[in-house]
């Protein structure tokens, strides 16, 4: 797909090469507004693919809530680490 | 940082399977007017929870077992490890996705068919109104279409209406003009007979006249010997008259 040359930045981060990563961060745009307007748009992709269909199925809200499991058992990890059946692994 | 930026293209399962993923269905902050019909089906999970990219992700390289061989080093290595750590709450969390997986499997195409038909009427509702509204605009396009043709026929109308007002014109043209020429006509008859009076009175006047005085003129003498002439002249006829019977 070599069409038109696309600067750097604005290349999806699975397009950019890995020497380019650290530029690709560089000018990705952090400002509250991007930080926004980067998360509405990550939300809008997941919702227009898994569930603003005709017929959805199952994946859309259960991919939701394993990655909401996943999400709350990171952040209680540090409590149920001292529930570990053995000291050394 | 990292995180942040990363979250949102990368990371989870989102981001593995974008390369594939038809870019088409991703918005864009335009709004097409006629919207763009919503897709048929969604994007491809494998076992409800696995989006199908992963596993066209690693097929060039592993093959089709891949993704699971790498799911169970995973799962092994998590539970080895004990990164996650099996207590009460293991057996809660399998039992709950026990009860869960056997709820879906169960009743999960009966609730997509009831929450399609609620779709559907919708949609035939929505249609309805469509196609009702499309009747009554081209009922309003042939009126409208009638109307103009009526219009049309407005100057015919305005004709007769003309002829009629032009007839009616002509006759009362036509009656006054009957009505000056009777009027006329009786004046002159009446100087007519005026005149014929007046000929006549005087023809009368002078016939009487002339009567009264030759009458006046015929003195008793006159009277007396015209009396016997008659009388005489009378004789010799009836002497004629008599002689010619006989014979």
């Amino acid at each position: 797909m070599a069409d038109r040359p696309v600067a750097v930045v604005e290349k999806r981060l699975l397009d950019v090469k890995l020497g380019e990563l650290g530029k690709w961060l560089g000018g990705r745009d952090f400002t509250p507004n991007g930080l926004i307007s980067s998360v509405r748009s990550g939300h809008d992709r997941y919702y227009n693919k898994y569930i603003n269909v005709k017929k959805g199925g199952i994946g859309g809200i259960a991919m939701l809530l394993v990655g909401y499991v996943t999400l709350s058992y990171l952040w209680e990890y540090d409590h149920i680490k001292h529930d570990r059946w053995r000291k050394y692994h | 940082m990292l995180f942040a930026a990363g979250s949102l293209k990368s990371s989870g399962p989102l981001g593995a399977g974008l390369i594939q993923a038809s870019r088409s269905l991703h918005t864009s902050s335009q709004s097409l007017a006629p919207l763009p019909p919503l897709p048929e089906k969604g994007g491809k999970v494998r076992h409800g929870i696995i989006p199908e990219e992963l596993f066209q992700l690693l097929y060039p390289k592993t093959g089709v077992t891949g993704p699971y061989m790498l799911g169970t080093g995973l799962l092994f290595y998590i539970l080895s490890k004990e990164i996650y750590v099996i207590n009460h709450e293991t057996f809660a969390g399998a039992s709950i996705g026990a009860v869960i997986i056997y709820a879906v499997k169960k009743f999960g195409p009966s609730v997509a068919a009831f929450a399609d038909k609620l779709n559907e009427d919708k949609v035939a509702k929505a249609q309805e109104v469509k196609t009702l509204a499309m009747a009554s605009l081209t009922q309003a396009i042939e009126d409208e279409n009638k109307e103009q043709w009526r219009a049309e026929g407005r100057s015919m109308l305005f004709d007769a209406k003309r002829n009629n007002v032009a007839m009616l014109l002509e006759t009362n043209y036509r009656e006054r003009v009957h009505m000056v020429t009777h009027e006329v006509k009786r004046r002159l008859d009446y100087q007519i007979a005026l005149q014929g009076l007046h000929r006549r009175m005087e023809q009368e006047h002078l016939v009487n006249w002339v009567e009264k005085s030759v009458i006046g003129s015929i003195t008793p003498q006159q009277e007396k010997a015209s009396i016997a002439k008659c009388i005489t002249d009378l004789n010799a006829l009836a002497k004629t008259v008599q002689a010619k019977a006989t014979v």
